[in-house]
């Protein structure tokens, strides 16, 4: 189990490159954040919702949204901080690698869909599939979520300060859920399980990592009954 | 895909702007389903008159010039009825103070084969193939007054592309259907509604849903718990918005595959499938936004 995580980021702002999307296309900003090293730092005015912003960033490089995006945003992160200071379309942070995705607001489904690492920070609600098929990433809503969130969901954590939808961690493997709230229902094979200290422990980390400072005495933990996970004979009459 | 943006607007000021308003949110959604795409406006005065029905037909040349079918409506009418026809891009309109009931069976006669695409008195339906910018122009959207406006760009799955497939379906007074998603079990629920009575116009799968709406409020349902009951009988997946006179409902389906977003302020209410078609509202800023939550009615009233 780890426990380390990154925190969200504070912009270095010595040299800030701007794009406005009133005047700049969508293509021409990506382009210059796939051609960026290390350290430089982008902020995007008027991003009306457009799609695929500041994806495949694959430089540590500070990216601010002033406003929602559409689908998409900052999807492939790896080592990349986004800031989105609004609401985040379908798929925010899909298949991040590392790094930091930070929404203010609200985020729609699919949040950090199949992202294998990095950390994804939503202050607001998450809609249905949050966390879907994740891969080792760490998500932080500090809302409620959708229903069939951390449906599939490999590895990471998911941490909710709010409610969770119904078929919570549905078929599950070896993520971790914490939900503060109430959970409509469980998927399958997802049970509650008991909070030890190492779960305290982490869960106070990504807490911190998010800015938040929920207690972690109050969440519970769920995670896989591990009971898929290999062909039960009962079941060998059915073939 | 398909892309939805409706809006009401509460705000007699804004009224006036409604075709603009309407077009920046169409112009943001043509992706979404850019095959063909239709349009309702409710209480545009240039298009309906207080007091009287007007249909929405398919197309603007029916084979017949538009005094000719005034001329042969006015056989077919109550005597002292008078019926206005007149052409707006691919429609063609037609008025008279009867029930839309009774100026449809009149029109079914005078032009034979014509598609009624809306009726009521309040709502004109326009649609037609082709880009849905190039559709709005045709139609003169952009300086439509209006109170309520919907509108659809589609990208064809369950039925072919022409104008009778694209939405809205406006099956009984007044009230639209939009959809984005499909129905899987549309062809028993036609067949059902079929042994009931109701006709159909197409084989597409919203109609199947127009008409199941229109019979559950003409067996006493309020909007609301039509939607409800929809849920329960057709299967797939949709995000609908449904306008009546006065009032606007929005559903998902349980799962909630097709994306909604609702925008909403003291002077407006908007809908779309996705943000973008509402960045540029006035007062956006300042608006409440949010998802609808899956299989819940979400309804608003003039």
């Amino acid at each position: 189990m780890t426990t380390t995580v990154d925190s969200i980021p504070v912009s270095a702002g010595a040299e800030t490159e701007v794009f406005d999307l009133k005047i700049d296309d969508v293509r021409t900003l990506n382009r210059a954040i796939h051609q960026a090293s290390d350290g430089q730092s982008f902020t995007v005015d008027n991003p009306g919702g457009k799609h695929s912003l500041a994806v495949g960033i694959n430089a540590g490089i500070d990216v601010e949204i002033n406003g929602h995006a559409g689908y998409y945003a900052a999807g492939m992160n790896q080592g990349g901080r986004v800031t989105i200071l609004g609401n985040a379309g379908v798929g925010v942070a899909e298949n991040m690698m590392s790094g930091t995705v930070h929404v203010t607001g609200d985020a729609s489904q699919s949040a950090g869909a199949t992202a294998h690492g990095g950390l994804l920070v939503i202050d607001g609600n998450a809609s249905a599939r949050c966390g879907i098929s994740m891969k080792g990433v760490d998500i932080v809503v500090g809302g409620s979520i959708g229903h069939m969130s951390a449906f599939m969901a490999q590895a990471g954590r998911l941490v909710v300060c709010g409610d969770a939808g119904e078929a919570l961690g549905d078929s599950i493997y070896e993520a971790r859920i914490y939900v503060k709230g109430t959970v409509a229902s469980l998927g399958a094979d997802c049970i509650a399980k008991e909070m030890r200290p190492e779960h305290l422990l982490e869960l106070r980390g990504l807490l911190h990592a998010a800015g938040r400072d929920d207690d972690p005495a109050g969440f519970t933990r769920y995670g896989s009954a591990r009971t898929l996970y290999n062909f039960h004979v009962d079941n060998s009459s059915a073939y | 895909m398909c892309g939805i943006a409706a809006l009401q607007l509460r705000n007699p000021e804004l009224r006036p702007k409604m075709g603009s308003l309407l077009s920046t949110m169409l112009c943001e959604i043509v992706d979404r389903g850019p095959d063909s795409a239709g349009l309702a406006v409710y209480d545009n005065p240039a298009l309906v008159t207080e007091g009287q029905s007007t249909l929405s037909l398919l197309g603007g040349d029916l084979g017949l010039r538009p005094a000719d079918i005034d001329a042969f409506l006015a056989g077919l009418l109550p005597e002292g009825v008078e019926s206005q026809v007149k052409v707006v891009g691919d429609t063609t309109l037609v008025s008279a103070e009867v029930p839309a009931g009774e100026l449809a069976g009149a029109v079914a006669r005078a032009c034979p084969g014509a598609v009624i695409a809306g009726r009521g008195g309040r709502v004109t339906v326009m649609k037609s193939v082709g880009h849905p910018m190039e559709v709005a122009e045709r139609h003169g959207l952009g300086g439509m007054y209006g109170t309520q406006a919907v509108s659809h760009t589609r990208m064809a799955t369950e039925s072919a592309v022409t104008a009778g497939g694209s939405h809205p379906f406006s099956v009984a007074d007044d009230l639209c259907l939009v959809h984005n998603g499909s129905f899987s079990n549309h062809a028993s629920v036609r067949r059902e509604l079929k042994r009931l009575g109701v006709e159909f116009d197409s084989e597409n799968d919203t109609e199947v849903g127009a008409r199941y709406i229109a019979h559950r409020l003409e067996q006493g349902d309020d909007l609301e718990t039509a939607l409800v009951n929809l849920g329960q009988v057709l299967d797939g997946f949709y995000t609908l918005v449904v306008t009546t006179a006065d009032s606007m409902a929005v559903v998902r389906d349980p799962i909630a595959c097709k994306p909604a977003i609702i925008a909403e302020t003291e002077d407006w209410v908007a809908m779309a499938s996705e943000f973008r078609a509402l960045a540029e509202l006035p007062g956006i800023g300042n608006a409440r936004i949010f998802e609808p939550e899956p299989g819940r009615v979400y309804s608003w009233s003039l």
